[in-house]
C-alpha cells in the first residue's frame, strides 16, 4: 500500500497542520510516512501545499509528481494541482471555495467545508473537516488515530480548541454517508 | 640591593620579535603586569590577532588562542560564554578590530560581550607593509597611500572606539597612549579597569593604545614618540571615552 | 504505537541530535532551508544540559556566517562539544574558519542543508557541493569527515555520531544534506539513553591552572614546522580513511547494474531498484554514508561486466570518486539534475534500462 496525497489551499486554511496531523496519525498506526511542506518565501497568503506519503514500506522520494488524493481547500489551488492527479485518483475539494467541471474523470468528495466549519463557529477548522472526509472516504487512517493526536498537540488545557477540532473531524467524516 | 622592577610571571623571558621602537612589547608587559596584579594568571584566556601580534602567545605565560584575521571577538564570545568564569581578553591591531573585524567588533559589543579588548591603534598595517588601516591620518603616508591620506580617495580616519561608545551594551572605553612614561602609566591603570570590569561582570570594556611603529612611520623610536603626542593625538585624543 | 518515536523534520532531528549527543555550544545565522535548525536550538538549549560539572548551554544567533562559525571555533577550544548550521551560500562563508577549526584540531560539527547554487542560486533540494565539501573546501591540505544521512532518522543517529567522530580525532565533522532532507518530516525515534559526553580534553582551554599554558593556534611560522603538522594531519587523515568508512549496500552479489546515489537521491535510487527487481532485473544500490572518507572498499567487485549508474542532485561530482574507487575496472555511468530539478524514479528506470 502506498497513498501519495498533495494538500492545497491558501496559505492560513491550515493546510500545513493538516498534513501533519494526518502524518502523525499515520504514525500512531505504525505505517511508514513522509511529510514535505513547499517551504518557498510565501509566509502568508498565496497557496501553500504539502505532501503526505503513507506506505507500509519503506517510502522514497518524499517529493509527489503523480498523487493518488489532491485535498485542495481553495480554487487557485485546484487550478494549480489538478495536473498532479493520477487517472481516476480522489479529489477531496472545498465547494466553499472552489468549483470543479462535473464532468471530470477524476472520483470527486466535493463538500462545503469551510461553511461548515463556520457553523461550528470556528472558521479555521475546515481543514479539519476535509481530513475527516479522506478518513472516510480513503480508510488509510483511523478517526480514533486522528482524535489521539488532537490530543496530544492541543495547547494544554484549552477544551474549546480541542472541541471545535473534533467536532470538524466528526461531520467531515460524516459527509460521505449523507 | 633591593629589586624594584622585575619580570612579571604572566610574561615569558624571550627575545622580542618586534621592530626597535615598537609599542607591543609596552602593551604586552602591560597586559601582563595587570593579570599578575589581579591575580588571575591562571583563569586568563587571551586571543591573539593576526596582524603584528599574532604571535603574542610566545610571550605571555597563560592560555591562548590564535583567531582568524578580524575574528577576535568572536572567538572570545564562543570562549567567555562557554567558560564564564574566566577572564576572556582580546588583544587586536587596527586592521583586525576596526577594518576586517568590525561587525565582529561591533556586535561583541552591542551584545555587552563581558570580555576586556586591548586595541592597538598604531596607524598602519605592520606586518604586511606598511599600508593603509582604518586609522591612519589624513595626509598620511604609507605603502598603498603613497602620496597621503585623502578624504576624497580613501575617507576619514575610522574612530571606531566613539564609535563603540554609543552602544548601550559598552561598558567602559578609554584612550590611552604609550608616548611617554606617565601615560604608560595611565595605560596601564586603563587596562587594569577593563578586566577588573569583566572580574565583576560588567560588559564589554576597550582600551584603545597610540602605539608607535617607527618602521612604517619613517621615523626614529624617538620621534614616532612625538609624533603620537604632536600629531596622532589631534585625530584621537586621549582620555575616558565611556 | 511505538511511544518514543515523534514526527520530526531532518533538521529537527539533527538539532535533537545534536543535544543528545550533548552539544552545549551553538551559534548561527538564518538561511533557508535548514532555518528549523536554529529554531530548534534557540528553544532547546535554554534547557538545562543534565551534565554534572557542565557550564549552561549556549545559544547564539551570531552576526553573520563568519561570526558564528569563529564562535564555535572559540567554543571548541574552550572544550565544548559545539555545532554551527546553514545552507550553501553560508557554507561558504564559513569556509575560512573551518579551515582554522582544521588547522587548530578543534572538534566541532557543522550543518550543510544545501540549496541550489551557484552564487544566491535557489532554495530547492541540490547536492552540488559535494566537492566543496569532501575536498577540504577552505585553503590548506585538510579534510573534514562528511557523513550523509538519507533519512530524519538517519539524520539523528549522523549527528549524534558525528559528535563522537570529532572528538575522537579532533576533526571538524559535517552533516551534508539536502532541502528535501532538512524540510521533511519523518517519525524518529529517539534514544533513551543517557548522554555521554567525553570531557577529557588536555588541550583545551580553560586557564593553566597547575599546568603549562594551552595554546590553540593553526600558525605555524618556523622552517619545517608546518610541514612537520602537516604530515601530523595527513597521518590522521590515513586512520580515518581506513576505519571510518561507512556505507550501505544492497543486493550486491547479482547486480547487473549498481545505482550509486547518496542522501535524499538515494531513496528515489532505492525505489526505482525495489520496482525494477520485483520486475526480475538484477539491480543493486551502494550509498555512501561518508562522502569523506569516500567507502571506497564497497567498489571492490570483480565482475568487469557489471555496470554502475551514479545518481546525483548536481551534474556529477560524486561521479569523480566512484571513477576513482572502479579505476577502470568497469563502465561507470552518470544521471544528474540540478538547479532544482529532482529525478524521478521513471527516469532512473529508464536509463538503466538502456544499461541492461
Amino acid at each position: 500500500m502506498i497513498e501519495r496525497i498533495i494538500i492545497a489551499g491558501s496559505g492560513g486554511q491550515g493546510v500545513m497542520l493538516l498534513g501533519k496531523v494526518m502524518a502523525q496519525a499515520a504514525m500512531v498506526e505504525g505505517k511508514q510516512v513522509t511529510w514535505f511542506p513547499a517551504y518557498g518565501p510565501e509566509v502568508r497568503g498565496g497557496t501553500s501545499h504539502c505532501m503526505v506519503t503513507i506506505s507500509d514500506q519503506e517510502i522514497g522520494s518524499p517529493y509527489i509528481t503523480e498523487a493518488d488524493t489532491l485535498i485542495i481547500l481553495n480554487q487557485p489551488s485546484l487550478e494549480k494541482f489538478k495536473g498532479k492527479l493520477k487517472r481516476k485518483g480522489t479529489l477531496i475539494l472545498n465547494s466553499s471555495l472552489a468549483k470543479i467541471d462535473p464532468y471530470t474523470k477524476m472520483q470527486v468528495f466535493s463538500f462545503p467545508f469551510t461553511d461548515i466549519a463556520m457553523q461550528i463557529g470556528n472558521i479555521k477548522v475546515a481543514n479539519m473537516a476535509a481530513l475527516g472526509c479522506f478518513a472516510s472516504a480513503k480508510k488509510i487512517i483511523k478517526v480514533k488515530n486522528i482524535l489521539k493526536v488532537f490530543k496530544s498537540i492541543a495547547p494544554a488545557g484549552n477544551l474549546e480548541i480541542l472541541r471545535v477540532n473534533q467536532q470538524a473531524l466528526e461531520e467531515g467524516q460524516k459527509l460521505n454517508h449523507g | 640591593m633591593e629589586k624594584i622592577f622585575k619580570r612579571s610571571e604572566s610574561l615569558y623571558d624571550v627575545a622580542t620579535h618586534y621592530c626597535p621602537g615598537c609599542g607591543h612589547g609596552i602593551a604586552h608587559r602591560l597586559v601582563a603586569e595587570v593579570v599578575d596584579s589581579l591575580g588571575i594568571r591562571e583563569k586568563t584566556i587571551g586571543v591573539a590577532p593576526v596582524g603584528c601580534a599574532v604571535v603574542a602567545y610566545d610571550y605571555w605565560n597563560f592560555d591562548c588562542s590564535e583567531a582568524a584575521h578580524g575574528r577576535a571577538l568572536a572567538v572570545a564570545t564562543g570562549i567567555k560564554r562557554v567558560r564564564p568564569e574566566k577572564i576572556v581578553f582580546t588583544y587586536q591591531g587596527d586592521g583586525d578590530l576596526a577594518a576586517i573585524g568590525t561587525n565582529e567588533t561591533i556586535h561583541a559589543a552591542n551584545r555587552g560581550e563581558n570580555i576586556s579588548v586591548v586595541f592597538i591603534n598604531n596607524a598602519v598595517y605592520g606586518m604586511t607593509g606598511g599600508q593603509l588601516a582604518p586609522t591612519t591620518l589624513l595626509g598620511q603616508k604609507t605603502a598603498t597611500s603613497i602620496s597621503g591620506r585623502t578624504k576624497k580617495e580613501h575617507g576619514y580616519p575610522l574612530k571606531i572606539s566613539e564609535m563603540l561608545a554609543l552602544l548601550p551594551g559598552v561598558c567602559y572605553i578609554e584612550r590611552v597612549s604609550l608616548e611617554n612614561p606617565q601615560e604608560v602609566l595611565k595605560a596601564k591603570r586603563a587596562i587594569t579597569q577593563a578586566f577588573e570590569n569583566q572580574i565583576n561582570n560588567l560588559g564589554f570594556s576597550l582600551v584603545e593604545i597610540l602605539s608607535p611603529c617607527p618602521t612604517y612611520w619613517g621615523l626614529s623610536p624617538k620621534e614616532a614618540l612625538d609624533w603620537i603626542k604632536l600629531v596622532m593625538r589631534k585625530e584621537f585624543p586621549l582620555g575616558r571615552i565611556k | 504505537m511505538a511511544k518514543t518515536k515523534i514526527l520530526l523534520s531532518g533538521n529537527e532531528a539533527i538539532a535533537q541530535g545534536a543535544i543528545q549527543a550533548g552539544c552545549s555550544f551553538y551559534a548561527g545565522y538564518p538561511i533557508t532551508p535548514q532555518n528549523e535548525i536554529i529554531a530548534y536550538m534557540a528553544k532547546h538549549m535554554s534547557v538545562p544540559s543534565g551534565i554534572k560539572g557542565q557550564a549552561p548551554r549556549v545559544f547564539i544567533q551570531a552576526e553573520s556566517e563568519l561570526a558564528a562559525i569563529n564562535m564555535v571555533y572559540g567554543a571548541a577550544a574552550a572544550g565544548a562539544r559545539a555545532m554551527t548550521s546553514s545552507s550553501s551560500p553560508g557554507i561558504s562563508l564559513k569556509q575560512e574558519g573551518i579551515s582554522y577549526i582544521a588547522g587548530a584540531q578543534l572538534p566541532a560539527v557543522i550543518v550543510n542543508i544545501m540549496r541550489g547554487g551557484p552564487g544566491l542560486g535557489n532554495i530547492a533540494p541540490a547536492q552540488s557541493d559535494y566537492f566543496q565539501a569532501t575536498r577540504g573546501g577552505g585553503h590548506g591540505d585538510y579534510h573534514v569527515i562528511v557523513l550523509a544521512p538519507a533519512s530524519a532518522q538517519e539524520a539523528y543517529d549522523l549527528t549524534q555520531i558525528a559528535f563522537d567522530l570529532a572528538d575522537k580525532y579532533r576533526i571538524p565533522v559535517m552533516i551534508l544534506g539536502d532541502g528535501i532532507l532538512g524540510q521533511m518530516m519523518e517519525p524518529v525515534k529517539l534514544s533513551a539513553g543517557k548522554i555521554k559526553v567525553n570531557s577529557v580534553k588536555n588541550w583545551a582551554l580553560g586557564g593553566c591552572q597547575g599546568r603549562k599554558p594551552n595554546i590553540v593556534k593553526s600558525f605555524f611560522l618556523r622552517e619545517g614546522d608546518l610541514e612537520e603538522f602537516n604530515l601530523r594531519l595527513q597521518k590522521n587523515y590515513q586512520v580515518i580513511k581506513q576505519k571510518e568508512q561507512r556505507c550501505e549496500s544492497l543486493f550486491l552479489s547479482d547486480a547487473k547494474v549498481i545505482l550509486v546515489a547518496y542522501g535524499t537521491m538515494a531513496r528515489i535510487a532505492k525505489s526505482a531498484m525495489s520496482q525494477l527487481r520485483s520486475e526480475g532485473k538484477k539491480i543493486g544500490l551502494i550509498r555512501p554514508i561518508s562522502l569523506w572518507p569516500f567507502p571506497q572498499k564497497s567498489f571492490q567487485i570483480k565482475n568487469s561486466k557489471v555496470k554502475y549508474l551514479v545518481l546525483e542532485l548536481s551534474y556529477g561530482q560524486m561521479l569523480q570518486d566512484v571513477q576513482l574507487a572502479v579505476n577502470g575496472r568497469q563502465q561507470v555511468e552518470f544521471l544528474g539534475r540540478s538547479g532544482g530539478g529532482i529525478l524521478s524514479q521513471e527516469q532512473i528506470i529508464n536509463k538503466v534500462k538502456k544499461l541492461l
